[in-house]
């Protein structure tokens, strides 16, 4: 019992990791019709400069929201010299410039940071475990993402969804010429946009860096993750996103805690140990291909011009 | 009519001879770097052209193509290990299975267009991916050595670095011939049309998604060709070979070379491993002169090197 409100909690706080990742990804998309393979990266570099920051201020809190505001202006550097003339062009050209961008950031990553992995320390007052319900612990770092990352997505269902601001965005997505029509700055709209996602990205790298290390190619398997997540959810929809996100959080935490022993039932003990680990990290994958033969556009479409 | 000595066949010309005479050169300078090099080359041509076949005619996105390689490589490592060693067994089921693989994801990941399906070709690629990884009996995440190349009954032997690469370059070559037949059949046609405008196909009754199929799966099995030949290659496999970025490099070789052209992913193949090669004997950061390269050919060289040069030939 104890052990499965432990996982149940792990997976509700990688799920809320993983949101904060697709929704940069499915904002960016939806709205600038950008593929950004090159998120991840910035995830990565949330991480290094947190390290970076919190070593060299001494100071946790402050280190982690200077890292924050470096990825959000490394974010907006890279639209305004590199994405930002790659808009309106064919989706493979994106994938393409930003794979380059990949390579670009992880040998740069070496070359600053070198090869070996960062850590990043906690400070004591979020190590302690906190009792959750009577006799159940959890530790107050897990906690801290969970509600960190909820008042996060609050944050971006209100900014969207009730501001003058995300009126905008909202607008730019399903018509950019009317919106720049009407005398809106577009092109600031969009380095707007994309700094979000990248400080986004950067939030969720900078938070999973106590939990694992700071390390090269940190970004890659998760985006991996974030593109699973944005297709079930549907491109383009932040609704959609949380929803797919949370369950993918879910089913990968769940599914490699419990199924070793799931299978041991079923299976002999040693074809148990060889099928888990392999079967336990197709789970997604399989999800994916559920939903989309059931619904290929996504369990939550958004409406696209 | 056009005339078959323009300036692409010129070159295309040019790189066969090249191909099929490097073993010469190598032989008379003892310069055997050269050769592994092109046979490394030779076998991610025939992959970035069979990743053209469905790119460049067929119009599908797939970035997970780099799977086919290691299904081809883990087929051949799996039963070298199991004591398998006839590349009669070994090669048809590398085929099989990578055609198997291409049946399957391709009937998923076709209900879906453009950027749904570059994402999930991607996703599917990395879960067979994380499958070879959690393959402990063979290796895991280390991968597999193999200790015997596969045997084709002294017909050919692959242990033999000139027999080797020249099988190398009669697969390569095969499957350009054959990529060739396909794009001027009826077949290639309907998977052309479709990559133009699925609408009026459809309205003239082409049933989209079956053409589409098996387009997918064909490019899928050459692939898997070529995974079997980089497998007897470098003597090991490993997960390594379908990370998600070696679908990105497929990626980078056709565009570079030239979408939609019969030589240019070969082309492409050449110039970008030659170049990855060269820098990173010039620095151990070789990406990050790279990644940007990359960037700018996207940004401004529309249509590759063979795009290129058709311009240069219209003046």
């Amino acid at each position: 019992m104890l052990l499965v409100v432990e996982q149940f909690l792990n997976g509700l706080q990688f799920g809320l990791l993983l949101f904060l990742l697709a929704a940069g990804l499915t904002l960016v998309f939806g709205i600038m019709d950008l593929v950004n393979l090159a998120h991840g990266s910035l995830y990565m570099m949330g991480a290094y400069f947190a390290a970076t920051f919190v070593a060299w201020s001494g100071n946790f809190i402050v280190g982690i929201l200077l890292a924050l505001g470096a990825t959000l202006l490394l974010g907006i550097v890279l639209e305004v010299v590199a994405l930002r003339h790659l808009y309106g062009r064919d989706h493979l050209d994106h994938v393409l410039a930003t794979f380059g961008l990949i390579l670009f950031f992880n040998d740069m990553v070496r070359l600053v940071w070198g090869p070996a992995g960062l850590a990043l320390p906690l400070p004591a007052w979020l190590t302690v475990p906190v009792q959750i319900l009577p006799g159940v612990f959890y530790p107050a770092y897990r906690l801290a993402i969970i509600v960190v990352a909820l008042a996060i997505a609050l944050m971006l269902y209100v900014v969207v969804m009730r501001t003058r601001l995300g009126m905008l965005i909202r607008a730019g997505a399903s018509n950019r010429e009317m919106i720049g029509a009407l005398g809106i700055n577009i092109r600031l709209l969009y380095t707007l946009v994309f700094g979000l996602g990248a400080a986004l990205a950067g939030l969720a790298g900078l938070m999973q860096a106590p939990i694992l290390t700071v390390q090269i190619g940190m970004g890659e398997n998760i985006l991996i993750l974030a593109f699973v997540i944005i297709v079930i959810g549907g491109i383009g929809s932040i609704r959609g996103a949380f929803v797919a996100a949370i369950l993918v959080g879910m089913i990968d935490t769940l599914g490699r805690a419990f199924l070793p022993d799931f299978l041991r039932h079923i299976l002999s003990s040693a074809a148990a140990s060889t099928a888990a680990p392999a079967l336990s990290s197709m789970l997604i994958y399989l999800l994916m291909a559920i939903v989309l033969v059931a619904r290929p556009e996504g369990l939550f479409p958004a409406n696209r011009r | 009519m056009k005339s078959p000595l323009n300036l692409r066949n010129t070159i295309a010309a040019l790189i066969v001879a090249g191909l099929a005479l490097l073993p010469l050169f190598s032989q008379a300078t003892g310069n055997i770097f050269v050769l592994t090099l092109f046979t490394r080359i030779v076998i991610f041509a025939l992959a970035a052209v069979s990743l053209n076949l469905i790119m460049g005619y067929g119009g599908m996105m797939s970035f997970g193509h780099a799977a086919y390689l290691g299904i081809g490589g883990y087929a051949v490592g799996i039963l070298a290990a199991e004591g398998i060693g006839s590349g009669f067994i070994q090669w048809p089921v590398a085929l099989a299975a990578s055609a198997l693989f291409a049946l399957v994801i391709g009937a998923l990941s076709l209900r879906t267009r453009g950027v749904y399906f570059i994402m999930i070709t991607l996703a599917f690629a990395q879960m067979a991916y994380y499958v070879a990884s959690g393959l402990s009996r063979y290796g895991g995440d280390d991968g597999l050595t193999i200790y015997k190349r596969s045997d084709f009954a002294g017909l050919i032997n692959l242990s033999s670095r000139v027999q080797f690469y020249y099988l190398c370059l009669g697969c390569l070559l095969g499957g350009i011939y054959l990529i060739w037949r396909i794009v001027n059949s009826r077949f290639g046609m309907v998977v052309q049309g479709l990559r133009s405008n699925e609408q009026r196909m459809q309205a003239i009754g082409f049933p989209a998604n079956r053409y589409r199929l098996v387009c997918f799966v064909i490019a899928g099995t050459m692939c898997g060709l070529a995974g079997a030949l980089l497998a007897n290659n470098t003597d090991f496999i490993s997960p390594a070979v379908m990370y998600w970025t070696r679908s990105g490099d497929l990626m980078v070789m056709v565009i570079l070379g030239g979408m939609g052209t019969l030589f240019g992913p070969v082309l492409g193949a050449i110039v970008y491993l030659v170049l990855e090669e060269f820098l990173s004997q010039v620095t151990e950061y070789w990406a990050i002169i790279m990644g940007p390269l990359l960037l700018l050919i996207v940004l401004f060289g529309r249509g590759g090197i063979f795009g290129l040069v058709g311009r240069l030939a219209r003046g």
